[in-house]
């Protein structure tokens, strides 16, 4: 059954519950492409075969006695490495948690096992989920589908990765500056950031407290609400958690008439990729065939973005990693023998570069004589972001812009520069900044490295509207086939 | 501005309790220097009257009932430690002389 790389989950789904597919010929189908694909993507680092048909098995069988079959029976997924499975290993990318097992299981990731969803394997990430192209990870960075010496995108990469190369039909990651976004936008699928607070972050290891959402990535938009259908809701184990019921997925509609779409100058500077734009514009056309009304707004701070958002989440990350210093899990180096020695020594040989550069710089903005310069400062940018939007959100049910100013680049391409690689993010992070649900889709191709690139358009819209941006990203969906494209091996694993 | 900051940097990785080489440092100082100049056009925004944005949500926080509730075996929650003795984290010695 090789054609189920080519499958959303929903189609999956069906094939499982008319019987055609066992959960375990669902599940095996997937390893035997993990080892056939993996090799050359680089997109898991841990995957676990013999529990995976196990529980497959337990499903099948619990089927045949008239147990319930759960909205994502048999379906294969991956989870990003900083999600905590009980007894599987969850690294984050890093040399300082390598060989770190937690004890407990994540809310979201239960939910999913409990909705019959079968997990597979840790999945390839910047360390700590710091970086836009998997470059930062200790294990060596995940590759394109559609070009292999292309970035997949990150940090959630190894997620993407395999989404896209159709290993498996449903991924989740972490997005606290674009992650899960910028990555499906690079890889030609369709990623979502929920409003913050709309999912449990407990079993997420964490990066930056105020700006972190689990997101999942997919084929299709029917499927991320399928996901967010299972994962979100109240969880009495995350204070930031809001106390709602799970997303119900909104009723299809004929069209998008009535609907008014912002679309944002600041979005679309003169900078951006000439062939980005027009795909985007493309889509924004699209939109307004399927009767949305588009409609110039002004963001006027987007340009701060950046700053603020490396200054609020470095600060939030320097406090964060400040618990892996050799006492309680992971790498510990005894260093000169006294304590101080002891932890200096083990975050120097435990964390990379770019993990130890934030770190330095959270600390820095939040030192005495910097703080009100720099951090105290950002946050109050940071509000003058939000209100942008909602300024906007008075007059437009939704913006849309493209997710990442280029396509896919070329691995190595930009890690000489830290300020480069940080501006592949400036059309995510203010979203984050503000908490607002997002969601990127596949809105066309453009020339470049193996043959074509996909591009991604983002669509944002007000805090709590996550089903109704879903919504419309569904009815894009339905009138286009820009996510039913695949890369060359996904296509021979198809057609096999 | 060189030498200043690899000193900003090394007095930093002490807060951040890192390890740094001196030449390290000096390359880091540079990548410092870069990033907040590319930064520092915020500082230049005027922000007079704006409250800070300390939380993602306006909501208040979600409180529970404070009741005991089953919890990890110790075992199990010292499984992933470095060094252990007994039921206790093992860490050098921090207070006291030679010994």
């Amino acid at each position: 059954m090789s054609a189920g790389a080519a499958l959303d989950a929903t189609e999956l789904l069906e094939r499982v519950r008319t019987g055609e597919l066992s959960a375990r010929e669902s599940v095996e189908a997937a390893f035997e492409r993990i080892e056939r694909h993996d090799g050359a993507l680089g997109a898991f680092l841990e995957t676990s075969r013999g529990p995976a048909l196990e529980r497959a098995d337990e499903l099948d069988r619990s089927r045949a006695r008239g147990g319930e079959v759960g909205p994502l029976f048999g379906v294969p997924v991956a989870l990003k490495s900083n999600m905590c499975l009980e007894g599987r290993e969850a690294n984050c990318g890093s040399r300082i948690l390598a060989g770190y097992r937690p004890p407990y299981t994540a809310t979201f990731v239960q939910r999913l096992i409990d909705a019959g969803a079968v997990p597979v394997g840790m999945t390839n990430m910047d360390e700590f989920a710091m970086g836009s192209s998997g470059e930062n990870s200790a294990f060596g960075p995940a590759r394109n589908p559609w070009d292999l010496e292309r970035t997949p995108g990150g940090s959630s990469s190894g997620s993407a990765a395999a989404v896209c190369a159709g290993l498996v039909p449903l991924a989740l990651g972490s997005d606290t500056g674009g992650s899960v976004r910028q990555p499906a936008a690079l890889c030609g699928i369709s990623g979502f950031k929920p409003t913050y607070g709309r999912v449990s972050r407990y079993g997420l290891i964490a990066f930056g407290s105020s700006l972190d959402q689990v997101s999942p990535l997919a084929r299709s938009v029917r499927d991320l609400e399928l996901v967010m259908s299972v994962i979100s809701g109240e969880d009495p184990l995350d204070s930031t958690c809001q106390p709602l019921p799970p997303l119900e997925p909104l009723a299809r509609r004929e069209d998008l008439r009535g609907l008014r779409i912002g679309v944002p100058a600041e979005y679309f500077p003169d900078t951006l990729d000439r062939a980005v734009r027009a795909r985007v514009e493309e889509g924004v056309a699209e939109l307004a065939r399927l009767g949305a009304e588009p409609v110039e707004v002004r963001l006027p701070h987007t340009e701060h973005g950046i700053p603020t958002y490396y200054v609020v989440a470095t600060a939030e990350a320097s406090s964060n990693l400040a618990r892996y210093d050799g006492v309680r899990y992971g790498l510990r180096v005894e260093g000169d023998g006294t304590l101080q020695g002891m932890f200096a020594a083990t975050r120097e040989r435990g964390f990379g570069a770019e993990v130890k550069r934030r770190i330095l710089l959270g600390t820095y903005v939040l030192s005495s004589g910097y703080y009100d310069a720099w951090y105290s400062h950002a946050l109050k940018v940071r509000s003058l972001l939000l209100r942008d939007f909602e300024q906007a959100f008075e007059t437009v049910d939704a913006i849309v812009c493209p997710t990442s100013p280029t396509p896919a680049f070329r691995l190595g391409e930009k890690t000489e520069d830290p300020v480069a690689m940080y501006l592949s993010d400036v059309m995510t992070v203010p979203t984050s900044l503000a908490g607002l649900p997002a969601v990127s889709v596949p809105c066309g191709f453009v020339p470049g490295g193996a043959g074509e690139l996909p591009v991604g358009m983002q669509i944002i819209g007000p805090a709590m509207a996550d089903a109704a941006v879903l919504a419309m990203a569904r009815a894009y969906q339905e009138a286009t086939a820009h996510h039913r494209r695949l890369p060359p091996l996904a296509l021979e694993e198809a057609r096999a | 501005m060189g030498r200043s900051d690899t000193e900003t940097v090394l007095r930093t990785a002490e807060l951040a309790r890192l390890a740094i080489e001196p030449d390290e440092a000096e390359r880091l100082g540079e990548q410092f220097a870069r990033i907040l100049a590319a930064f520092e056009a915020i500082s230049r925004l005027d922000v007079s009257g704006v409250e800070p944005m300390t939380r993602a949500t306006r909501l208040v926080d979600v409180k529970r009932e404070d009741r005991p509730r089953p919890s990890l075996p110790l075992d199990e929650a010292l499984r992933n430690a470095p060094r252990r003795i007994e039921s206790y984290y093992s860490v050098p010695k921090t207070i006291g002389g030679e010994g």
